[in-house]
């Protein structure tokens, strides 16, 4: 009944694909960030390696460019094992028209176990999930504007490696959050690990009208957005997504929705600052915020490879 | 129905841990019930420090099958290149634990020796696994699980199952 509702949960409810953080059981996501935590310890050995993926592979198909992403989820298999191939498939099948099943279904006769997938337009890992044989396992990292789960998943990591626990905090995600698919996938997250205030914060023209009835709070002015916040996530100003004039211009937008020292000083005193990177320094972030005692930029990279070696270990291990 | 006394069982594997202990030994305890004994061995035995826990979980044979089984992580407090670990586990049946921690240790080191006592042999090895020393010897049908109960007082004792 679950995986009828869920594509990405087998009968038992266990996790055999991430697509989407919407609609996982909190159950799920805490035990995917436990993991994470073992295989962060695995940093500290002399074998940087376990063998949970031996003699699987891992098929990196990026429709969309990304450098962080596709590396984080090419060194998180290879600490499992797994043999990785990297596609860039925007120079390559589909510049030959060649459709998206056709390529699952060719990449599929070369016995691949896993797609890691980021692709422009929302729904595709779906596509791919619902097409592949049923051994084969797929991971959603970024389709269209709609999820970035293991983005959801570190960011969750993260605030809970920091804050312990998350049922009194305040999470301000600040910026683009009309294109964003990590502030749908963290608010999702958030939601269902019991944030009690999560506050969306921008200008009208990118924020969401309809977030109020996710439980968001949507303030348009920054001071009363991230006043009293444990953690202030800001997102990156999406330019190559931007289609019409929807800010007047980038100062503009630092202006009133930079974070500088002085509207971090609102938040509490032991906030922590995050960002999904890249960071563009002056536009949505001040360099010596981005660099200062509040940020926990890097930290989230770090603990990145961890949950993606988690997320890719829960779904191997578990059968459709 | 067999009864097996965990507290008298653990007074012997005292004694035998105490025996087979090398000078400058680091205890090491499989997770769970392994972890519990090695934590009051070393008590016991009026060893210095933390013993170490260690989880099967990375190394197991059964990932592809049973998925990722829950665990504390292997944690260590000690250096173990060149050191005499002394393996502890509350019961050796197929050997596959014994033989994923033993994969699992040399990913932090290589160690000077490796032994293993147990408190309960039942048989049943799959693999050529053995412990230098075992409280108790018994035979268990495949079809019953022994595990090894913590209290709260910190008490041992063994409950067997019909495995589900």
């Amino acid at each position: 009944m679950l995986s009828r509702r869920n594509p990405q949960l087998n009968s038992h409810g266990e996790l055999i694909h991430l697509l989407s953080i919407e609609g996982l059981p909190r159950a799920v996501l805490t035990q995917i960030l436990d993991t994470a935590g073992t295989f962060l310890s695995v940093n500290d050995r002399d074998v940087k390696k376990v063998p949970l993926l031996r003699g699987k592979s891992v098929f990196n198909l990026f429709f969309e460019n990304s450098t962080r992403t596709r590396t984080t989820f090419e060194i998180a298999a290879k600490r499992l094992s797994a043999d990785v191939i990297n596609l860039d498939i925007n120079k390559s099948s589909t510049a030959k028209g060649e459709s998206l099943l056709d390529t699952i279904a060719n990449l599929s006769a070369m016995h691949a176990d896993m797609f890691v997938v980021r692709h422009s337009e929302s729904g595709a890992p779906y596509l791919i999930a619902q097409h592949c044989a049923p051994h084969v396992h797929v991971v959603n990292a970024g389709d269209g504007r709609h999820a970035h789960p293991t983005q959801g998943l570190l960011d969750m990591y993260t605030i809970r490696h920091y804050k312990r626990d998350f049922t009194g905090l305040t999470v301000a995600i600040v910026g683009d959050i009309v294109h964003s698919r990590v502030a749908r996938s963290d608010i999702h997250a958030l939601t269902t690990l019991g944030v009690p205030e999560i506050r969306a914060v921008g200008p009208k023209t990118l924020v969401p009208g309809d977030l109020g009835a996710m439980g968001v709070r949507v303030c348009h002015d920054m001071a009363e957005g991230i006043r009293g916040a444990d953690v202030i996530i800001m997102l990156r100003l999406q330019n190559e997504r931007m289609s019409g004039a929807m800010l007047p211009s980038a100062g503009e937008f630092y202006k009133s929705y930079g974070l500088t020292p002085e509207k971090l000083a609102l938040a509490k005193p032991d906030a922590i600052v995050m960002h999904p990177g890249p960071i563009n320094r002056g536009v949505e972030i001040a360099s010596s915020v981005a660099d200062g005692t509040h940020s926990v930029i890097l930290p989230q990279v770090t603990f990145g490879i961890a949950v993606r070696m988690a997320v890719m270990s829960t779904i191997a291990g578990n059968q459709a | 129905m067999l009864q097996l006394d965990a507290e008298a069982l653990y007074a012997d594997l005292r004694q035998g841990v105490r025996a087979l202990l090398p000078p400058d030994a680091a205890l090491v305890g499989i997770w769970s019930g392994g972890a519990w004994l090695a934590e009051r061995l070393q008590r016991d035995l009026g060893l210095p420090g933390e013993p170490g826990v260690i989880s099967s979980t990375l190394h197991r044979d059964d990932f592809a099958s049973r998925g990722l089984a829950g665990s504390d992580p292997t944690l260590l407090p000690f250096a173990i290149d060149d050191r005499h670990i002394v393996l502890i586990d509350d019961v050796i049946y197929t050997g596959r634990t014994i033989r994923a921690v033993v994969n699992e240790l040399f990913d932090f080191g290589r160690p000077a020796s490796v032994t293993l006592a147990v408190l309960v042999d039942r048989g049943g090895r799959q693999l050529p696994v053995a412990a230098a020393y075992a409280a108790a010897r018994i035979s268990l049908p495949a079809s019953q699980k022994l595990s090894l109960a913590r209290a709260d007082d910190g008490r041992f004792s063994f409950a067997v199952k019909e495995a589900g």
